[in-house]
Parts: structure tokens; C-alpha cells; sequence
């Protein structure tokens, strides 16, 4: 059986490259994607930290994660959506009416 | 079996009640007579003030522990309904003034944000905790960018929701590690775990915390996680910008101040320095920067970045007297700065946002009432004595000193002088420069008038008489045992 340090440490390693990731790309839909992976490296956690104490928590809490990711997945697109339909570019450094 | 006890629920059933109801009657409600769809929610919310505060003093808990209804809640509870009444009766008006295209939906998302602050408050578990924050801060992200022809709203939505998103990773990770240390996201069983943690389980702890931290850091933008904050607040239209800047951000609160000064109040001794550190640096950058803003959203964007650093200093003393000071500003604060924003609201018209503070010159002249208004609360923000924010900042400042923190003290009260700085400028532009243009005022705008009317009586009345509202908010804070 694979020790749940493992997957700690993988879940850690996706956590650092999703942050990463968020802030050196500069497309926003990778960014996007960048959150989605700090998001799943945290069920990872969960689900990892929930099968080492044989608890069933940390795997409903991942249902829950799920489901909050899903609707700020609908919400993120449809902005990104509204925002692309006036500025034809999805460059986070084009965009930049207001000041970063 | 779990215990399902409907009332610890309450007030977020009766906002999402309230906010299906706005659903429904978009569908029969056409025409001019949609400022009704306004009225709904302000009546649910009135009628959620009532039952939230008839559960004062209960300490009701339910659902396993997971959700309670204590004086803590009650109060945020209040707190919320002002804050979200306040910003629905701007919003009538200024959806009118600005003719966005949305009627029933606005008033809906603000209802289902204002039912994610009550289960916020309400949170016991760290789960619940983020369920209640997803509800508010999605709902809040829609918001921003609802006015959908403005260029600077969809920007603004965009930096908010990606912004906010990676700030909610930060959050969940930490939750994750919390809950590796402790076997449960109760908040309840990790305070008692955390008191004898050693080894691992400290190091996991502490690395949540830090994770918590950040995240909470983001949502109340406290320097240096604040860069979005001008921004979302300079391009969101401005009524749901008071409603970030009042609202969103004394729920971030309520949740820090719980998890913090309550939960983790074991491990104060490793986080009250760091929010030393943070609470100097939010004070300081926030009031430096607002001094050269040339847009009045903006600089009361940095405004409310330095306030976060105010409140930073209360939970730095990490005891009661700090906890209850917190609690207060949180009210003089929502009452002060939702106020400033309905001025900003009443120097805008059609077509014309007039934010830029050259469009304030003289107006105090033209419409004295509007300009005693902003006066009352520019000095309060300022923290000038008979006004809410000096009895605020006068409880924050005090408990720092009592916790040994008077260099803390010293720093907030020289940054207070050089905000007197930007917010007297307004002042001196609304009364000593002639006019350059007319502005629309609050004429024939009733719905303004009402919340101006509100938020400065309220104003005065905590600057004048603030032992009762202090009372509660000490109450409050040690409903949190």
C-alpha cells in the first residue's frame, strides 16, 4: 500500500504548481485551469488524509469541493465569455482599462 | 442521526426565500413598477433582522454542531441585513439612474450573497464555512460584472472572480490540512485539538493556518494580498461596490475573527505577530496610495484596504476587548463607508459617472445636504471624535495598547493623520472650489435620500452614544466561549 505521505506530497506538488501557475501565465484561461488544479490537489489532500484515518469526512467533504468548483466553473466562463465578447483577447496584460 | 434543526437556519432561509420570491415576481412584475422587486427584499430582509434578533441570547446549535445560531451570528446577522438593506435601497435608484438592463436578477444575487454572509456567520465547521463563502463570493463575482455594455464591469468581474477563486484555493488547502491534523472540520473539536498539538499535527496545523491566513488575507484584502481590490471597486457598479467594500468584507471578517481569535486562539503567540506585521503594512500602503487616487471609487478603494489594517490591529490583540472593538468598527464601518458610497451614487447621473474627484468641486455648495452628508462621513472614515469611526478606532486603538501592542497604536493613529489628508481634501473640493458642473443631487430621489438619512443619523448616533452598540458587540464576542 502506497503510505499517505505520498499523496500528500503530490497533492503539495500540485498545490505549488497550480499557484504557480496562476501567477506567471498569462492567458486567462490557463489561470483559470491554474485554480482548478489548486482546487483538485485539495481533494487530493482530502482524500488522502480521509483513507489514512479510515474516516468518511474528507471523502464527502471532496462532493462538496466538487460541486462548489463546478458552479464557479459556470460563473468563471460566463465573465470570461462577457469579457471576451468586448475586448476579442484573452491576454491577462491586455487587459487592462483599469490598472492592475 | 443528524439533528436537523431548521431555526439555527434561519435567517439564510429566509434570504433565499426572500430571493425566489424576487425570482418569481420578475416574471408577473414588468415596467416601471419594478422597483417593487426592490421592496421585496428589503421587506424579507427586515423580516430576517427580526427573527435573527429574536434568537438573541438562544445559543442554539444544530446539525451535529456544525451550524449555531450564537449572539455571535445574531450579530453578524444584523449586521448583514443593515448592510444589504442599505445596498438594495441604492440599488433601486441607481439602476434607474444608470438604466442597467437587470431587474429581478440583481436584487436575487444580492439576496443569495446576503444568505451565503448568514451561514458564514452562522459556521461552526470549516466546511459549512465554505459553503457559506462560494454561496457569497459567486454571487458576488456575477455582481461585479452585471452591467454588462461597461467595459470596466466585466473587467472589473474578471480580476474579482479570478482573484477570488485563487484566494479560495488558498482557503480549501488550508481546511484540507486542518482537518489532516485533527480528524474534523468541527471547529469546536479542532480548538480543543489544537491546545495539545505537538509534533506532525502542529506542523500541519500551523501550515493551515497560514494557508487560512492568505486566503482571509485575499477576501478582506489586507496588504499585500489587496492588489485587486481598487480595481474590482473602481470598474463594479457602484452600488455593488459599497456592497463589497461593506457587506463582503465584514463577512470575510466574521469568519476570521471566529476561526482566528476563537479556534486558533491556542496558537495566537504565532499568528498575532504576523498580523502585526500585515496590519502596519495594510494601514500604511492603504492610506499612502489613497492620497494621489484622482477617482473618488478608487481612493475610497484604498480606503477600505487601510480600514482592513484598522481591524487587523483589534484582532492583533487577540482578547475580548479586541474581539468587541473589531465587532463595533464593523458596524460604524458598514454604516460610514455604505454612506460615502451613496454620495458618490447621488453626484452620478445618466451617462455621467462624475467619479473623478475634479467633479466635486463646489458641490457641497449646490447641494448643501449632500455636502453635510459627506462631511459626516469623511470625518468619520478620518476618525475625527463625534463621528462612529473615532469611537471605533478609539476601541481598537485602546485594546492593542492593553495587550502591550501601543506601537501598533501609534502606527494607526499616525496613519488616521494622513488619512485626514485625502478625505478632507474631498471635503475642501466639495465647499472651497467653484463649480464646474451641475451635478443631480438627491432631488427627486427618494430611495437615496432614505439611505444618506440612515447612514449619517447612524454615524453620529455611534459617535455620540456608542456604549450600547459596544455592549452588544462584547456580548457577542464572548457568546464565542
Amino acid at each position: 500500500m502506497v503510505p499517505a505521505t505520498y499523496y500528500i506530497a503530490l497533492s503539495v506538488l500540485l498545490f505549488v504548481i497550480g499557484a504557480i501557475g496562476f501567477l506567471i501565465r498569462r492567458n486567462l484561461i490557463v489561470m483559470f485551469m491554474s485554480i482548478e488544479l489548486m482546487l483538485n490537489a485539495a481533494n487530493l489532500a482530502f482524500v488522502a488524509f480521509a483513507r489514512h484515518q479510515l474516516s468518511m469526512d474528507g471523502q464527502v467533504i471532496v462532493f462538496f469541493v466538487m460541486t462548489v468548483a463546478a458552479a464557479e466553473v459556470a460563473v468563471g466562463l460566463a465573465i470570461l465569455i462577457a469579457l471576451f465578447r468586448h475586448r476579442e483577447t484573452l491576454n491577462a496584460d491586455e487587459v487592462r482599462m483599469l490598472r492592475w | 442521526m443528524i439533528d436537523v434543526s431548521w431555526t439555527v437556519l434561519l435567517p439564510t432561509l429566509l434570504a433565499t426565500g426572500t430571493a425566489f420570491a424576487v425570482l418569481l415576481a420578475d416574471l408577473a412584475i414588468t415596467g416601471p413598477e419594478r422597483d417593487g422587486l426592490g421592496w421585496i427584499g428589503i421587506v424579507g430582509l427586515l423580516a430576517t433582522a427580526v427573527a435573527t434578533a429574536n434568537a438573541w441570547g438562544t445559543n442554539a446549535t444544530g446539525f451535529a454542531g456544525t451550524v449555531v445560531l450564537d449572539d455571535y451570528a445574531v450579530y453578524f446577522g444584523l449586521l448583514f441585513c443593515l448592510a444589504t438593506i442599505l445596498t438594495l435601497l441604492i440599488s433601486i435608484d441607481y439602476i434607474g439612474t444608470i438604466s442597467l438592463k437587470a431587474g429581478g436578477e440583481y436584487y436575487a444575487i444580492t439576496l443569495f450573497a446576503a444568505a451565503g454572509m448568514f451561514l458564514m456567520a452562522s459556521s461552526n465547521d470549516l466546511i459549512v464555512f465554505f459553503l457559506g463563502l462560494e454561496t457569497m463570493s459567486i454571487a458576488a463575482y456575477v455582481l461585479a460584472g452585471i452591467w454588462r455594455p461597461d467595459l470596466r464591469s466585466s473587467e472589473a468581474a474578471m480580476k474579482y472572480f479570478l482573484l477570488g477563486a485563487f484566494a479560495t484555493g488558498f482557503l480549501l488547502f488550508g481546511i484540507a490540512l486542518l482537518y489532516g491534523a485533527f480528524e474534523t472540520t468541527t471547529l469546536g473539536d479542532i480548538a480543543v485539538g489544537v491546545g495539545s498539538s505537538a509534533g506532525l499535527q502542529r506542523t500541519l496545523a500551523l501550515g493551515g493556518m497560514a494557508l487560512l491566513l492568505v486566503g482571509f488575507g485575499f477576501k478582506v484584502a489586507a496588504v499585500p494580498f489587496h492588489a485587486w481590490a481598487p480595481d474590482v471597486y473602481e470598474g463594479a457598479p457602484t452600488a455593488v461596490t459599497a456592497f463589497m467594500a461593506a457587506g463582503v468584507k465584514a463577512a470575510g471578517f466574521a469568519v476570521f475573527v471566529r476561526i482566528f481569535m476563537h479556534t486558533l486562539a491556542a496558537l495566537s503567540v504565532d499568528w498575532s505577530s504576523v498580523l502585526a506585521v500585515l496590519a502596519v503594512l495594510t494601514m500604511t500602503i492603504g492610506n499612502l496610495s489613497a492620497l494621489r487616487q484622482s477617482n473618488i471609487k478608487r481612493m475610497l478603494a484604498y480606503s477600505s484596504v487601510s480600514h482592513a489594517g484598522y481591524l487587523l490591529v483589534g484582532m492583533v490583540a487577540a482578547d475580548a476587548a479586541g474581539g468587541a472593538a473589531v465587532l463595533y468598527y464593523l458596524l460604524a464601518y458598514v454604516l460610514m463607508n455604505t454612506g460615502a458610497f451613496a454620495v458618490v451614487v447621488a453626484i452620478g447621473k445618466r451617462g455621467e459617472p462624475n467619479e473623478l474627484l475634479d467633479d466635486y468641486d463646489g458641490v457641497g455648495l449646490e447641494h448643501p445636504a449632500l455636502g453635510l452628508c459627506m462631511t459626516v462621513f469623511m470625518l468619520s472614515l478620518a476618525g475625527i471624535p463625534a463621528f462612529a469611526g473615532f469611537t471605533g478606532k478609539f476601541y481598537l486603538f485602546s485594546a492593542a495598547v492593553q495587550s502591550g501592542y501601543a506601537w501598533l497604536a501609534v502606527v494607526g493613529v499616525l496613519n488616521s493623520v494622513v488619512s485626514m489628508y485625502y478625505y478632507g481634501g474631498v471635503l475642501m473640493r466639495m465647499f472651497m472650489a467653484d463649480p464646474t458642473k451641475s451635478v443631480q443631487g438627491t432631488a427627486h430621489r427618494p430611495y437615496l435620500t432614505a439611505t444618506l438619512a440612515v447612514t449619517a443619523a447612524g454615524t453620529v448616533m455611534l459617535g455620540i452614544l456608542p456604549s450600547w452598540a459596544y455592549e452588544l458587540a462584547a456580548d457577542a464576542f464572548a457568546s464565542l466561549g
